[in-house]
């Protein structure tokens, strides 16, 4: 699939006028015709083929939402289909964070919903009688399609059309973005890289024609994105970055000065109506550098003025000393004031921790907890970019030979997105379509160059031969071509070589996007003895427990990574979720499940907790649950609360589960409830009772006796575990 | 409990006090009367043999049978019919059943009358078969268990027929599911063997004669009950019948208390749990096809399907083992191809001829509503339904749907496996509603194509550059 229509793009766009395509000519077009009906059908495939690589998932599973948040995203969006905006806007959830609640409408970005339910309706209102889940589960692979037509524009923008559409066939099946844009996997992320490049392109054009137009339109993608993601913060970062770099460099022009105030003063405008960012852009410490470059360009504009004003040089340089201390002067005693009174806020530690990558470590547990905020591993690169990892270099090469304003922006794009993917592993996804645009350029780049190294070698032989009256030039090339005998040939292994290498990657996406990126997480599939497939689908059948067959209003105490899904699909109440807003309230929890079970069963008292959920791989093998989680669980609490310490669960230094573990950890509520009445459990042949299979060790306290809780339910792979809090004991 | 009880003894008593007194059907009496009671499942099915003479002056058309309130009210079906002919070429003859009000019946008791075929002279006698099936009747008890223990469920009735008329001899086997009787009142002559309890035989009854009895024994069926099922059939006269079921699934039986110990359930599976079910058969029609299982969060991945040529059965399996309380909602959809249940009446009318009734074997269900999607563009629908039901129109909408389906809403409670019979929805619809579709798609994407080519020829710009 991916090969295919990879082929259909590289037949370099610029199509010669002897086209080996026959049925072309018998239409009679003409060469500008042709090729603009190349490009469409190659752009037409490349859009389609974005959105079906998406679909390993759904083919190989259901049509269904995956993952953590994607839950949260898809509970807020059937709650906006059903009740309406301004409900939305103002729901207070009681369902979450029991009993603090959370401000909805407040505290996430709308931008996903909202697109979600306009498509919802438009397709109601085209009388396409589909479920809201069908549309969640879609948006991103739709969006990422979309995305392919906004990297192609700007490729064009950048380079050239060949450019253009090299990057929309590199981006509609790179890895990196793949792994957040599947069917299903309905997250804030997957509309924003398309925000994210629609206003880079807008601004790059406006930059580019100084249009007010384009400016305006780069404000509206800005604002798009800011009610979407979170990571907005990286455009109003890097967009003045930028500026700063074209003013040191010299190009500043009356085009740029348009953009960005239009792109600015709008877009923030625009940005503090989504209730979330509200007047962050006024207050916060991460949105002051853009602030600074606008009042800098102001400075500028006023300098210029007063330089075209005065014909002086040494008056206008005594002018410049005077406006630029005092501005820089006015200017750092403002951010001082501002920072000292707290009416601008310091950096969140998500920031620092962007900065500083061992930042998170040490200060933040909750942000390290996270695997995707981690540093990136260099596999990870090999395998989210693959041949990509080469041709930005090479790419970076072609931009700075050809330096124009919209190439500084693209390299500085990709610098910096590329420290950021160093940093933290998520961050791979923001620096994609940089990767693939500078990539673009090279692949391009050398096709174009390579193919017309053959072809006028073919074309000075062909002259050369039938006239023997050659103009100057051909002639003189003519030599430049001879005097390097293996050039057409070596031209042509090259291009060979290019095209190996561009179905090489086109394999390996597609492989990657089937193999890893395609499964949702929620349902566990393995190859059982015979090689069949079997499938775990232990978290739907507890979460669909709980949503049948408990009260109401019962409030289940997990770890937080499930707290998303527990509302989403369990339908109750839950004390923390994955909207980490609240530190002391999860290390609550963590508190609670690192405890002693009569010190755990006051907090949960405390708490109104019915029951207790926790996550268990032992019989299955399945690692990533909760006693694997657990070193964070006693990490985050001790954060809070000092009477947690980690060494207490170690053994020098070890953390383990077996007969040799720590004497906390063998009592502890969360290794209770994970091994409850599994030491009486065979889990593999010729291995003692209570074998655990996630760790490979036999579980060191077999004999778990409850007090204050009892099993309420076991799935059947005993994945997830439910247990009931008692009812506090009559005192008579 | 304690006022069906009360209800019963007051009935007693005014049997009693009504004595021999000659007042409700004086001209008939009951010869002989044959009760066998299954309760072998979780719906309870008596067949009654009544050997009735008409002693009046008269003749007689009717015969009454009399229920108790709490019987009536679960009474989900009653039916009647007579042997007619010799001996091989006897064939039962259905009679007609109609429930009427007698001003002078003893408290609450409920009366049907079944219409004969033939009117009884003076002194002529008549066979009668009669079939009713309650549900809801087995109260467990104890009405919480764990998940070692197995059920125990109470039966109610009496001893006696309650009838308007005299019965002269009466016997009533009740049928148990095992041998596991833990008790049963005593009305002399009783007598058990094996999973068989006899009453009777009982002699020369007053009207309305009445002794409770309480039959305390093992049931481990399956107590599958759908709360609430919503069947959509939707009628495409491109070749398809679309169905979708939604169920309200609960295990009505005792309910489960305390812990859900999985490693008891996993290891000693035939003691632990054994009210309990796992899973279901549905018994679905031929040829069923694109056959789905799901809920509202998801494919549930447990289930077979075994298609054959007279029937097809679908096994599926909720989630999560039920224990008595547990609940369980899910969906099940298919397709089937049209020609085997769309047909042609010989007044030009289309009829829809399907079943009623819940797939599901041997399951009550108390609210069934079946909707019958018809066509978009059809007109004049009515329906043929062999039972009493509710019934309405609606308008819905599906894929392209410019003006709705009118569909056919038919609602009943109290459901079970015995009403799996056909029914018919008939309408008029003409054929070229068919293209309505397809062409609004085609003009759609001609439209498209020529918004292209009209934006591609037409200059919009107010300047000439």
């Amino acid at each position: 699939m991916g090969a295919k229509a990879e082929n259909g793009v590289k037949p370099p766009p610029l199509a010669p006028s002897s086209f080996p395509f026959p049925f072309l000519r018998t239409l009679k077009l003409k060469t500008k015709q042709q090729e603009l009906l190349i490009r469409v059908s190659a752009l037409a495939l490349i859009y389609v083929l974005a959105f079906a690589v998406r679909l390993f998932s759904v083919l190989r599973y259901e049509s269904m939402i995956h993952e953590f948040d994607p839950y949260f995203n898809y509970r807020t969006t059937l709650f906006l289909t059903k009740n309406g905006f301004y409900e939305f806007w103002n729901w207070f959830d009681a369902e979450s964070w029991y009993p603090l609640g959370r401000i909805i409408g407040g505290t996430l970005f709308p931008g996903l919903m909202v697109t979600a339910a306009l498509i919802y309706r438009a397709l109601r209102f085209l009388t396409f009688a589909i479920h809201i889940r069908e549309v969640c589960v879609l948006t991103a692979p739709f969006f990422a399609s979309n995305t392919t037509l906004v990297a192609y524009f700007f490729g064009k923008e950048i380079w050239d059309a060949g450019a253009g559409l090299a990057a929309a066939a590199l981006i509609a099946i790179c890895p990196g973005y793949i792994s957040r844009s599947v069917a299903g996997s309905y997250d804030n992320e997957g509309v924003a890289i398309f925000a994210l490049l629609l206003t880079f392109y807008f601004f790059v054009k406006a930059v580019n024609t100084g249009s007010l137009a384009w400016g305006l339109a780069s404000a509206f993608g800005y604002f798009y994105m800011v009610s979407a993601w979170g990571g907005y913060v990286f455009i109003i970062n890097l967009v003045p970055l930028y500026v700063l770099v074209l003013l040191i460099t010299g190009r500043y022009s009356m085009r740029l000065y348009v953009a960005y105030n239009c792109m600015y003063i709008l877009g923030m405008l625009l940005a503090m109506q989504i209730r979330f960012v509200g007047f962050q852009h006024v207050q916060s410490g991460e949105h002051m550098a853009a602030m600074g470059v606008f009042f800098l360009m102001q400075v500028f504009y006023f300098v210029d003025w007063v330089k075209y004003i005065l014909h002086d040089p040494k008056l206008f340089h005594s002018f410049l000393r005077i406006t630029l201390t005092c501005s820089i002067s006015v200017g750092a005693l403002a951010l001082g004031i501002g920072m000292a009174t707290g009416y601008i806020s310091p950096w969140t530690g998500r920031f620092y921790s962007l900065l500083d990558p061992t930042y998170a470590k040490d200060h933040i547990p909750i942000i390290a907890s996270v695997s995707e905020h981690q540093p990136t591993a260099w596999s990870s690169f090999m395998f989210d970019f693959h041949i990509l990892l080469f041709l930005f270099p090479a790419g970076l090469y072609f931009c700075f030979k050809r330096l124009s304003d919209a190439t500084i922006f693209i390299v500085m794009y990709g610098l910096t997105s590329m420290y950021f993917a160093g940093v933290m592993v998520r961050l791979i996804l923001v620096a994609t379509p940089a990767v693939c645009l500078i990539s673009a350029v090279a692949v391009s780049a050398t096709i174009k160059n390579l193919t017309r190294l053959i072809r006028t070698k073919s074309k000075a032989s062909q002259t050369g031969s039938s006239k023997g009256t050659s103009s100057l030039k051909a002639s003189a090339k003519a030599s430049l071509d001879q005097a390097l005998p293996f050039q057409r040939n070596a031209a042509i292994a090259l291009l060979a070589g290019a095209f190996y290498l561009l179905s090489r990657y086109a394999i390996h996406c597609t492989w990657v996007t089937s193999e890893a990126y395609s499964s949702p997480s929620i349902v566990l599939a393995a190859r059982g003895a015979h090689g069949g497939r079997v499938i775990f689908d232990d978290y739907r059948e507890a979460y669909f427990w709980l949503r049948q067959n408990t009260s109401p209003d019962a409030k289940v105490m997990s770890w937080w990574d499930y707290g998303y899904q527990i509302t989403a699909m369990g339908n109750r109440t839950v004390i923390v979720d994955n909207n980490t807003w609240n530190n002391t309230h999860i290390a609550t929890v963590g508190r609670a499940m690192s405890s002693y079970e009569d010190e755990a069963y006051e907090i949960m008292q405390s708490l109104d907790v019915d029951y207790v959920l926790v996550v268990f791989g032992g019989v299955t093998g399945y690692s990533s649950d909760d006693i694997n989680k657990f070193l964070w669980m006693v990490r985050i609490g001790g954060g809070v609360f000092p009477v947690i310490k980690e060494p207490d669960y170690l053994v020098n230094g070890e953390y383990r589960v077996d007969k040799g573990a720590a004497p906390k950890m063998l009592n502890c509520l969360m290794y209770k409830l994970c091994y409850y009445r599994f030491g009486e459990l065979t889990t593999e042949y010729g291995k003692p009772t209570g074998y655990d299979r996630a760790r490979g060790v036999e579980i060191g306290n077999k004999n778990v006796k409850l007090e204050y809780l009892e099993e309420a339910f076991t799935t059947s792979n005993w994945i997830v575990r439910i247990y009931k809090v008692k009812p506090p004991k009559n005192r008579w | 409990m304690d006022r069906r009880t009360l209800v019963l003894l007051f009935l007693l008593l005014v049997s009693s006090s009504l004595g021999s007194s000659s007042s409700s059907s004086p001209d008939i009496r009951v010869l002989s009367a044959e009760r066998r009671i299954d309760l072998t499942s979780s719906i309870v099915r008596v067949f009654l043999t009544l050997k009735v003479e008409n002693v009046g002056a008269s003749q007689a058309s009717d015969v009454l049978l009399a229920f108790p309130p709490t019987d009536a009210e679960h009474l989900a079906i009653l039916k009647a019919s007579t042997a007619e002919g010799k001996r091989k070429k006897k064939i039962y003859v259905p009679l007609s059943v109609n429930p009427t009000e007698l001003p002078d019946t003893p408290n609450g008791a409920h009366l049907f009358s079944i219409s004969l075929r033939n009117p009884l002279k003076t002194g002529e006698a008549a066979v009668l078969e009669v079939l009713y099936i309650i549900t809801h009747c087995l109260e467990p008890f104890p009405a919480e268990i764990s998940q070692s223990e197995t059920q125990f469920v109470y039966y109610h009735d009496s001893a006696m027929l309650l009838s308007p008329y005299h019965v002269m001899e009466q016997i009533t086997y009740i049928k148990t599911p095992s041998n596991k009787v833990e008790s049963y009142t005593r009305v002399d002559p009783t007598n058990r063997a094996g999973t068989e309890l006899r009453y009777g035989l009982y002699h020369d009854l007053p009207p309305f004669s009445y002794s409770p009895i309480i039959v305390h024994f093992e049931n481990n069926n399956p107590f599958a009950v759908v709360e609430e099922l919503v069947r959509e059939v939707e009628i495409s006269h491109w070749g398809n019948l679309q169905v979708r079921e939604y169920y309200k699934l609960k295990h009505a039986g005792a309910r489960h208390k305390g812990v859900f110990s999985r490693v008891e359930y996993q290891s000693r599976p035939s003691i632990s749990g054994v009210s309990s079910f796992k899973h279901l058969l549905a018994r679905l029609p031929p040829r069923v096809h694109s056959v789905y299982y799901r809920d509202e969060i998801g494919n549930i991945s447990s289930s077979h399907l075994r298609i054959g040529s007279q029937k097809s059965e679908l096994e599926i399996e909720p989630r999560y083992p039920l224990f008595g309380g547990w609940k369980a909602t899910f969906v099940i959809g298919y397709g089937l191809p049209l020609q085997d249940f769309l047909f042609k009446s010989p007044d030009g009318k289309h009829y829809l001829n399907f079943s009623f009734g819940c797939p599901l074997l041997e399951t009550v269900v108390d609210e069934l509503t079946i909707k019958v999607v018809l066509p978009e563009g059809s007109k004049n629908p009515s329906s043929a339904v062999p039972f009493p039901v509710n019934q309405q129109l609606e308008t819905t909408y599906a894929y392209l749907d410019v003006v709705g389906r009118t569909t056919m809403v038919l609602k009943k409670r109290n459901i079970v496996p015995e009403h799996n019979i056909p029914f018919q929805v008939y309408y008029d619809f003409n054929p070229i509603f068919m293209l309505a579709e397809p062409l609004m798609l085609v003009s759609a994407v001609f439209l498209f194509f020529v918004a292209c080519i009209a934006y591609l020829h037409i200059d919009l710009s107010i300047r000439k550059s």
